[in-house]
């Protein structure tokens, strides 16, 4: 195979994967935006997206289009309970803010755990898969060749980041939303409900979680702690990103994918998993705003 | 004056007492070697309760700092064929330096980015640990790391290490003890009452949590020492990020406001696998509901529930007409 052909083959890969990083960020974002609070339950979305597709699909022989309609509101409900039964009972406003929210990322971190458990139990450990959304046939395109599927991924991540950024940008309930992280006592003197702020932003960051589940399990499979890895490398693309910005998560996401398919076909494929972490801490270390974050970050 | 100010030691003495008579009821080598491990996690634990407790932050990555302990001790004796007493100093070095850099690039922002920069480093530790399998042995793991000597005698049996890891575990609770009671401990709990306040009263947040953040990575250095010359095998899969999350949770159950906080948690969770090895499956199920719930209800953890039991039995007794013995 020619070297461009090659080359580009790696960058669809890398632009397939970025999106899910990004779809992954995005739920970061929106729950950072509304609450500060970093929730690392967020791969479980994804994890549960994909195991609640396959369960409506191959078990209850539901056709696709309508288990993919069915999942996304099951798993956004998830995000509901979760945010009533773990988070709230523990968003005690009034002390210490940043206090609060190390307990509320901690919390998080149980409820992974307990939804990967929980996972294991009910779907098994072996990977599960679905049927690509238009076929197998693969599509050429400059004598590379790629599963349609990724178009699939590819456009419907665009249209999620679209739709999102118009929402929190344009409509009152996403303004709000952003408005309560700020600063939750001025936000609650503006009329803002924090408390149906921070469940909206479970709900919409489960329901995009689920998507990204739904979206890639017809390529990669999806598996009880699928979700685990998704989850972390999500994360970097956020903070790659630009930690809380919409705009941000996209960027972050396509770059760390194509640095991890270009690393993985160019470089090695051994330390494919390291090269997220590696950029992570690089930004850290050099822009801890991240690529797009304009807010500076306030020197403690 | 609290009695609790005036008795630093109690703990400790009592921790001896149990510790030192232990041995003469439980003589079965698993009970023996659960031990063991309750001591080595209890270090680690220390660190990170030091860590969360007093400077306010958390580590995402401790198990590869463990690991790194492990590692760099076992790779210098088995390769190099260094005395292990040698290899322990350089790798408390190693990680100290690299924690260092890691709490100076990160710990003046504001936020958890200790913990995004951790939960990497462990990460690529790990990924280290598997790939880089002319030093590691990869996945299959490192053999035939040598067990620790001192003064001629091999410390080869459980009851042997036993003795050795909990003497380390009291010299180090006392050592911390008159850490938290002295300048720098002060220092250390004020930033956690208010960074803002304390910073006034000339304590720099900054230069304390580094501090903090090197004894804890030091501390998960000595652990897997420990481990690495005990079980005289290393393998990978023991120092991934679940690894990390375990040792948190240890933390967060056991209480993170005081020392003792890392002993309770070790201990809880290392036995709690062991009740429960019928249901393995439920193993993670159970360990993510246990730090959910903790979190919530008894957010000071089982060191936070002792203490608020010992105040209200003493409450009672006080009720009633009783005499508060000491003082």
């Amino acid at each position: 195979m020619a070297f461009e052909t090659q080359l580009l083959q790696y960058v669809i890969a890398g632009l397939t994967l970025g999106s899910v990083y990004a779809i992954v960020a995005l739920g970061y974002s929106m729950v950072y935006n509304a609450t500060k609070v970093i929730n690392f339950a967020q791969g479980e979305f994804v994890m549960l997206g994909g195991l609640v597709t396959i369960f409506l699909y191959s078990k209850l022989h539901l056709p696709l289009l309508l288990c993919i309609l069915v999942t996304i509101p099951i798993v956004s409900f998830i995000g509901i309970l979760i945010e009533r039964l773990t988070i709230a009972p523990a968003n005690v406003g009034g002390q210490d803010r940043e206090k609060v929210v190390v307990i509320l990322i901690m919390i998080t971190i149980g409820v992974s755990e307990f939804l990967r458990g929980g996972a294991m139990l009910l779907w098994g450990k072996d990977p599960l898969g679905l049927p690509a959304f238009s076929g197998e046939k693969p599509v050429v395109l400059l004598k590379a060749t790629f599963n349609p599927q990724i178009l699939w991924v590819i456009g419907i991540t665009l249209l999620m980041v679209i739709i999102i950024r118009f929402f929190l940008t344009h409509t009152i309930l996403g303004k709000a939303m952003r408005g309560s992280s700020d600063n939750q006592i001025l936000a609650r003197l503006m009329g803002i409900d924090i408390k149906l702020m921070s469940m909206a932003s479970f709900a919409l960051s489960a329901a995009s979680g689920s998507m990204g589940g739904i979206l890639i399990t017809p390529m990669t499979l999806m598996s009880y702690d699928g979700g685990l890895m998704l989850g972390l490398k999500g994360f970097c693309a956020g903070v790659i990103g630009g930690f809380g910005n919409v705009t941000g998560a996209i960027v972050g996401g396509f770059v760390l994918g194509l640095l991890e398919t270009l690393g993985a076909g160019l470089i090695s494929s051994s330390y494919k998993d390291a090269i997220a972490f590696l950029t992570l801490l690089l930004i850290l270390r050099f822009k801890p705003t991240g690529i797009l974050g304009a807010k500076a970050i306030l020197r403690a | 004056m609290n009695r609790r100010d005036l008795h630093p030691y109690r703990g400790i003495f009592i921790l001896l007492a149990i510790t030192a008579i232990s041995p003469l009821f439980i003589r079965s080598h698993y009970h023996i070697n659960l031990m063991v491990f309750i001591g080595m996690y209890t270090l680690l634990t220390l660190g990170l309760t030091l860590l969360l407790g007093y400077a306010g932050q958390v580590s995402l990555g401790q198990a590869g700092f463990y690991g790194i302990g492990a590692y760099v001790s076992g790779i210098l004796t088995v390769k190099c064929g260094i005395n292990p007493w040698l290899a322990l100093p350089v790798s408390i070095l190693i990680t100290s330096v690299l924690a260092f850099f890691i709490g100076f690039s990160t710990l003046h922002l504001k936020g958890l980015y200790l913990a995004m920069a951790t939960l990497g480093v462990g990460i690529i530790f790990h990924i280290l640990f598997v790939e880089l399998k002319n030093l590691t042995g990869g996945a299959i793991g490192l053999m035939d790391i040598p067990s620790l000597s001192i003064g001629g005698i091999k410390l080869d049996t459980d009851l042997k290490f036993y003795i050795l890891v909990w003497i380390i575990v009291l010299f180090i609770f006392f050592l911390v003890t008159n850490l938290v009671n002295s300048r720098v401990g002060r220092g250390m709990r004020a930033i956690q009452g208010h960074e803002l306040a304390s910073n006034c009263f000339g304590v720099d947040p900054f230069k304390y949590k580094i501090k903090v953040f090197v004894l804890s990575a030091a501390l998960a250095s000595l652990s897997g020492f420990l481990y690495a010359h005990y079980i005289n095998f290393l393998s990978p899969s023991v120092f991934d990020f679940s690894f990390s999350i375990l040792f948190l949770t240890m933390t967060i159950v056991g209480g993170r406001e005081s020392i003792w906080g890392a002993l309770y948690g070790a201990t809880l969770l290392t036995l709690l696998p062991e009740f429960l090895r019928r249901y393995e499956d439920l193993n993670v199920m159970i360990w993510g509901l246990v730090l959910v719930v903790v979190l919530i209800f008894f957010n000071r953890g089982m060191a936070g529930g002792l203490d608020f039991l010992s105040k209200w039995v003493q409450e009672r007794f006080k009720k009633k007409g009783g005499v508060r013995i000491g003082t």
